[in-house]
């Protein structure tokens, strides 16, 4: 079975920096695939690339076999492949309500939303009831600028809920949330893959990722070093270089040798 | 609290109605009709700079637009000046979106300064325009039809199409404010890639709020133009409007509903009043500093305007009443912020 999701070759440079480098990675119908390597290895502007907000300047991204390469992030949200942001990004003088109703018109025509009232009664449930799922339905009527930072993710992967994607790209979902949260988004994560989401998460806490994910890449210097299962990764040498810094050995041998 | 609202809304339509019988100095119904015209282009202004956040300052290109389309429509068509003139306001509004629309494409593709200094080139390109086209009638602008109304009676009619415009301006404004549309406009205004990464087509919904925005304006230049009987370039595209509608709304509450037409009211009954009562006198700029002092004092003390600084100390004081009921009743349950 070909992969649902799939980036092959992505390369991008910005300047003379070559975030990307011949990067692929495929992403398996109904799994949960971890996306990691240290900090400047390019996760997020895979990212970008694969939801249509940085053009790659080689490869292909596909999604459910169709060709969505160049397609605007609207295109590829409304075709089913939902994000969020690893700083997070809400409507932060909507309520938090409306920050729900501004993701679920899907394919929707923009001049329809001229001749519509904001919500219909089916989307103001559907959002209900994903704020109750993430457990911040009380405060529906908040504006979200006064949520605290992990309110705002769950907000986020809220909304991103709402709209009904079939993939789900998750930018450090457990960046800087308590442990308790951590351990709330993890299960509330796997009760979605059990309904049939696929997601692909970027993160740094390795804990989070090895207990969550069936499949982990490794991304190092633009390039996806080695995909494997969590327990593979743990073990493989490569990982450990990427991470404790083999560049940086090379560079100190060099040192040691000029001098 | 809607009672409360609803029943301040009524108070002001029923007093701006009977305006005219009371007040029946001519050149006191002059300011009131220059008042309502600004009131309704700032509401306008509001409802797609306040809600999306792209501030324009151009607007007098469509101002000047609605303007210069009643003027020469009027003349070619030769009309008798009088009551049928008021037909050409709304081809004044029509001809002010038909700019808007190339304005809009060029200009909406950049954001924040880029695209307030984009607009100002923008407008200043439509008044060279005028100044130097021939059918324009260059620095000297052009004369429309007499309208043979007498004094005690001159502003009536204009004071009531005003009215209406202002009042069509306002349920546009809410109804955009209640709308898929209005929602995607705010969403934008909040952060706009995160709104284009949750399906909202932005370029085409930024698009069509600006134009709308150009049609309630381009009927203020032409009902301005057809109550002055004459027009110049730098007084229709003047870049003293492109401002004074953005202040007025900042000044009101900018992206709220009733925040351009306090700011409206207020601001130019105030300026109107001031330059006829000095204009005059060695007081003759007088309402300049006081204008300034007022706007130093709103901005200092309410960035937000008026509207907006009122309406969080309502909520503040809401929110105290109900922290001190509920310590009353000594069941402060903690956690849940």
């Amino acid at each position: 079975m070909s992969p649902l999701l799939s980036a092959q070759g992505i390369s991008r440079a910005f300047g003379g920096v070559q975030a990307l480098n011949v990067c692929s990675l495929n992403v398996e119908k109904g799994s949960i695939a971890g996306l990691i390597g240290p900090n400047g290895s390019g996760k997020t502007t895979l990212f970008n690339v694969i939801t249509g907000y940085v053009k790659p300047d080689a490869g292909t991204v596909t999604f459910d076999g169709q060709d969505i390469t160049n397609a605007r992030p609207d295109k590829v949200f409304a075709l089913g492949v939902g994000r969020t942001f690893q700083l997070t990004r809400i409507f932060a003088r909507m309520s938090v309500v409306e920050n729900m109703l501004v993701a679920t018109q899907h394919d929707e025509s923009w001049i329809y939303g001229l001749t519509r009232s904001k919500s219909s009664k089916s989307e103001l449930d559907a959002a209900m009831e994903w704020l109750d799922f993430v457990g911040i339905a009380r405060l529906a009527s908040l504006e979200a600028g006064s949520l605290s930072y992990g309110q705002r993710k769950l907000l986020e992967l809220a909304y991103v809920l709402v709209a009904d994607p079939d993939v789900i790209l998750l930018d450090e979902p457990a960046g800087g949330v308590n442990l308790t949260l951590i351990n709330e988004i993890s299960e509330k994560i796997r009760t979605l893959n059990k309904s049939g989401k696929t997601f692909l998460i970027v993160e740094h806490n390795m804990e989070f990722v090895m207990n969550l994910c069936d499949t982990v890449t490794v991304m190092h210097q633009g390039s996806n070093l080695v995909t494997g299962l969590p327990a593979e990764i743990r073990s493989n040498p490569l990982v450990l270089d990427a991470y404790l810094g083999g560049g940086d050995e090379d560079e100190e041998s060099q040192e040691a040798a000029h001098g | 609290m809607l009672r409360l609202k609803s029943g301040l809304w009524l108070l002001g339509f029923v007093v701006f109605a009977l305006l005219p019988l009371v007040v029946t100095n001519p050149a006191y119904r002059n300011i009131a009709v220059v008042t309502l015209i600004f009131m309704a282009c700032a509401t306008s202004w509001n409802m797609f700079s306040g809600y999306s956040g792209y501030v324009a300052l151009g607007s007098a290109a469509f101002y000047g637009t609605g303007a210069y389309t009643m003027a020469l429509m009027a003349n070619h068509l030769h009309l008798q000046g009088g009551a049928s003139m008021f037909w050409l306001v709304p081809a004044g509004g029509l001809a002010a979106m038909l700019v808007a629309v190339p304005v809009g494409a060029i200009a909406l593709r950049v954001r924040r300064h880029t695209f307030v200094v984009i607009t100002i080139a923008i407008f200043f390109v439509f008044q060279l325009t005028a100044i130097n086209l021939s059918f324009t009638g260059g620095t000297g602008g052009l004369s429309l039809p007499y309208v043979p109304w007498g004094a005690s009676y001159f502003e009536v009619p204009f004071y009531y199409v005003a009215f209406a415009i202002l009042i069509f301006a306002t349920v546009l404004s809410v109804l955009v404010r209640r709308s898929r549309f209005g929602l995607q406009l705010l969403a934008i205004r909040d952060d706009e890639d995160r709104a284009l990464g949750l399906g909202v087509k932005v370029f085409p919904v930024k698009l069509t709020g600006f134009v709308m925005s150009a049609f309630v304006i381009g009927m203020g230049g032409a009902l301005y133009a057809m109550l002055q009987g004459q027009i110049y370039p730098q007084f229709v595209f003047d870049p003293i409007f492109d401002i004074t509608i953005a202040l007025m709304a900042f000044f009101g509450g900018f992206g709220t509903l009733l925040g351009p037409l306090l700011g409206g009211l207020v601001l130019e009954s105030m300026q109107q009043y001031f330059t006829v009562t000095f204009s005059s006198g060695s007081l003759g700029s007088l309402y300049l500093i006081v204008f300034g002092a007022l706007f130093l004092v709103v901005i200092l003390f309410m960035p937000q305007g008026i509207v907006t600084a009122v309406r969080d100390w309502w909520v503040k004081r809401a929110a105290r009443a109900a922290r001190d009921s509920a310590a009353s009743d000594a069941a402060l349950a903690g956690g849940s912020h």
